[in-house]
């Protein structure tokens, strides 16, 4: 089967986040004065081929731990949507 | 035979003729090895020289880890040979494990690009065994993910091993306990995001690299002769 896999990798918790704190700085120039606690990471979508969603999930979970993630500084959040065949 | 160095090129590499020319100025033989190799070449010493290898697609050093001279530098540093990350090359290290921790975006969000003050915090490295403890030295900075973080144990080992080799005296980048560089617990390891092949000559505007350089091909030229002797 083939799934659809967005895998969402943030900064962990406590690991500055210069990117989302100059963000979230700017905002009230735009008069956007209620926005809090911003973050950016990114996302990496890809399909996969795997025996089933669990078998997807581990082998995903793999992925993020040896090469998509930085563990030192980054959490990963895992989504397995819609089979696609 | 001249003590000799090999220089990683990775594809975006941009150093490695710094490193080469710095090198050759102070007597030894350096030659730049590419990202595909599966040896050294015989090299004594391994510099990983910075730039954007791979793009820094993902991450600094995610992709290079994977490239084949990988293997050939990971069997030179566990054999005790001494490998030296500048820049990009200590963003490629901690990502290949050869050294803890990791660079993040410079505290700030700015790309910090000038001469920085580094205090020498231990002599015991491949890379300042010819200095003395507390020496200042001067040499530039060039770098968007110079912020070293790691895990308070890896923070405390650090400090109590003395792997803190060199830190920042005005820290321009957000680096916890002002750290510049480190080195692994075997000490052959090193790596530091300033630029010590761009303070190599006066016309450079310091030649304060020099001694780092002088250190390392000192101490590559001893682990030859112990190697020699071994086997």
């Amino acid at each position: 089967m083939t799934f659809d896999v967005v895998v969402e990798v943030r900064l962990r918790e406590g690991v500055a986040d210069p990117e989302g704190s100059t963000i979230e700085r700017t905002l009230p120039a735009l008069g956007f004065d209620g926005v809090r606690d911003v973050s950016v990471g990114k996302s990496i979508r890809f399909s996969l081929e795997a025996a089933d969603e669990e078998a997807a999930r581990s082998e995903v979970e793999d992925l993020c731990k040896r090469f998509l993630t930085n563990p030192v500084i980054e959490d990963s959040t895992i989504t397995i949507s819609g089979v696609v065949s | 035979m001249a003590t000799s160095v090999a220089v990683v090129q990775f594809p975006g590499t941009n150093c490695e003729m710094d490193v080469v020319e710095a090198v050759e100025s102070l007597g030894a033989s350096a030659h730049v090895v590419f990202h595909d190799s599966t040896t050294l070449g015989g090299a004594d010493a391994v510099v990983i020289a910075g730039g954007f290898a791979h793009g820094d697609y993902l991450r600094p050093g995610a992709i290079a880890r994977f490239s084949p001279v990988m293997s050939a530098v990971e069997d030179h540093a566990r054999r005790g040979g001494p490998v030296v990350g500048i820049c990009n090359g200590f963003q490629v290290l901690t990502e290949s494990h050869l050294l803890p921790g990791a660079l993040q975006k410079n505290a700030g969000l700015k790309f910090r690009c000038g001469f920085t003050q580094l205090r020498v915090e231990s002599t015991d490295s491949p890379l300042t065994s010819g200095c003395a403890p507390g020496d200042v030295l001067r040499i530039p900075i060039n770098h968007f993910e110079g912020n070293y973080t790691c895990s308070e144990e890896v923070l405390a080992e650090l400090r109590e091993q003395d792997r803190i080799v060199l830190r920042y005296v005005d820290n321009p980048n957000g680096s916890v306990d002002d750290i510049a560089g480190i080195c692994n617990e075997s000490r052959n390891v090193v790596g530091l995001m300033p630029h010590p092949e761009r303070a190599a000559h006066a016309l450079l505007g310091s030649t304060d690299g020099r001694v780092m350089l002088e250190s390392l091909i000192g101490t590559a030229a001893r682990s030859r002769t112990a190697a020699a002797a071994s086997s």
